[in-house]
């Protein structure tokens, strides 16, 4: 049965587009049918992420209003076979997202995909609200600072209490933590919130953590997912994320900062 | 920083870090931003009625059936009920 996921946080700015392409990249690169769906109607950037943005003819309002099928407005993605991407109209206002018109475009492409993966705008307005609302499981990408911690309490209570899940009563929606922009030097000098003080302040198990890292910006400046980047820690971390989901046991990683070592300082590394 | 000044941070509370005082900030707020979204029973009731009966405990001899806090929520309050059965007077500490 395929699965819908949500990227979300509700604090903007954390990392839910990069995790979006990542992840949904990392899920194709292992055979699975992916597609992936920007939500963020009016801002959307997905397709910059992706390296698709001149490819965009149509996008998922043209598929709500019935002026095109899905499949005409679905794009291949360049490194994956198995990966497709639904943009967002950068025209419209986010209202043009109607919740039962959604619905009926996530059955479909249900019929055809394996993981559906939905990349949430910001906030907790319309356009987050429709995202996470037919969510089965959902990413709650959270940073090691204050705001993002509180907002992604705030999320993980909408998708407990308004969600289509909590609505109709069924099994709850699976959370996952995905702690992003992670420094261990900073954790460790007792300046930034440890992932175990998150994960004991949020209370949902952790599925990953990304560090910060150089390579998140070289693969947005390229337009190429992060995940891609070669032998960068970010894009190992988010193939263990990954791996992590389709069920592996694998140690989380590049949670412990690495010792500089006496030349590197001498020659003015950090 | 040398030794002194490491004492005299440390004699004055300041060597507090600042993702200690993160991590205690986020605990406040979201305990009372959870207990305000409704519905669900803020998560401190179990210690709170633990805390209650240890107290009441000291003066009155008390059965644990007999006492129950519960959390009434209103539109504009909510009520915090205790509600204890206490004993007849044979099982009174004197």
């Amino acid at each position: 049965m395929a699965k819908v996921i949500v990227v979300t946080s509700g604090k903007g700015g954390v990392g839910k587009t990069t995790t979006s392409a990542s992840f949904a990249s990392g899920l194709a690169m292992r055979g699975n049918r992916t597609v992936v769906i920007d939500f963020d109607v009016g801002l959307r950037n997905l397709d910059l992420i992706m390296g698709c943005e001149r490819r965009v003819v149509y996008d998922i309002i043209n598929v709500i209003n019935g002026e095109v099928s899905l499949k005409q407005a679905l794009i291949k993605d360049k490194s994956c076979d198995n990966l497709y991407i639904l943009p967002a109209s950068q025209t419209r206002d986010k209202d043009a997202l109607k919740l039962d018109a959604v619905g009926r475009i996530l059955e479909e492409l249900k019929q055809t995909f394996d993981f559906v993966v939905c990349d949430s705008p910001a906030g907790i307005e319309s356009g987050a609200f429709t995202a996470m609302y037919f969510a089965d499981e959902a990413l709650i990408v959270t940073n090691p600072e204050v705001s993002s911690v509180r907002d992604s309490d705030r999320i993980l209570g909408i998708l407990a209490a308004k969600s289509k899940r909590a609505v109709d009563g069924v099994e709850p929606v699976k959370e996952h933590l995905l702690v992003t922009r992670y420094d261990p030097k900073r954790v460790d000098a007792g300046e930034m919130l440890s992932v175990e003080d998150i994960q004991e302040i949020l209370r949902i198990p952790l599925l990953g953590v990304i560090p910060e890292s150089v390579s998140v910006l070289q693969a947005s400046n390229s337009g190429t997912p992060a995940i891609h980047i070669a032998k960068s820690d970010v894009a190992e971390a988010y193939k263990d994320v990954v791996g992590r989901f389709m069920g592996e046991d694998l140690p989380i990683r590049f949670t412990v900062a690495e010792k500089t070592g006496f030349f590197k300082r001498l020659l003015g590394g950090r | 920083m040398s030794m002194i000044d490491g004492l005299i941070e440390y004699l004055r509370g300041k060597d507090k870090k600042t993702a200690v005082i993160a991590k205690e900030r986020l605990q406040i707020i979201l305990a009372h931003e959870r207990a305000g979204r409704g519905g669900e029973t803020p998560d401190y009731l179990p210690a709170l009625q633990e805390e209650l009966m240890a107290v009441i405990a000291k003066y009155i001899h008390i059965d644990r059936n007999s006492f129950k806090v519960q959390l009434e929520k209103h539109d504009q309050y909510d009520v915090l009920e205790l509600n204890i059965t206490l004993p007849e007077k044979v099982n009174t500490r004197s």
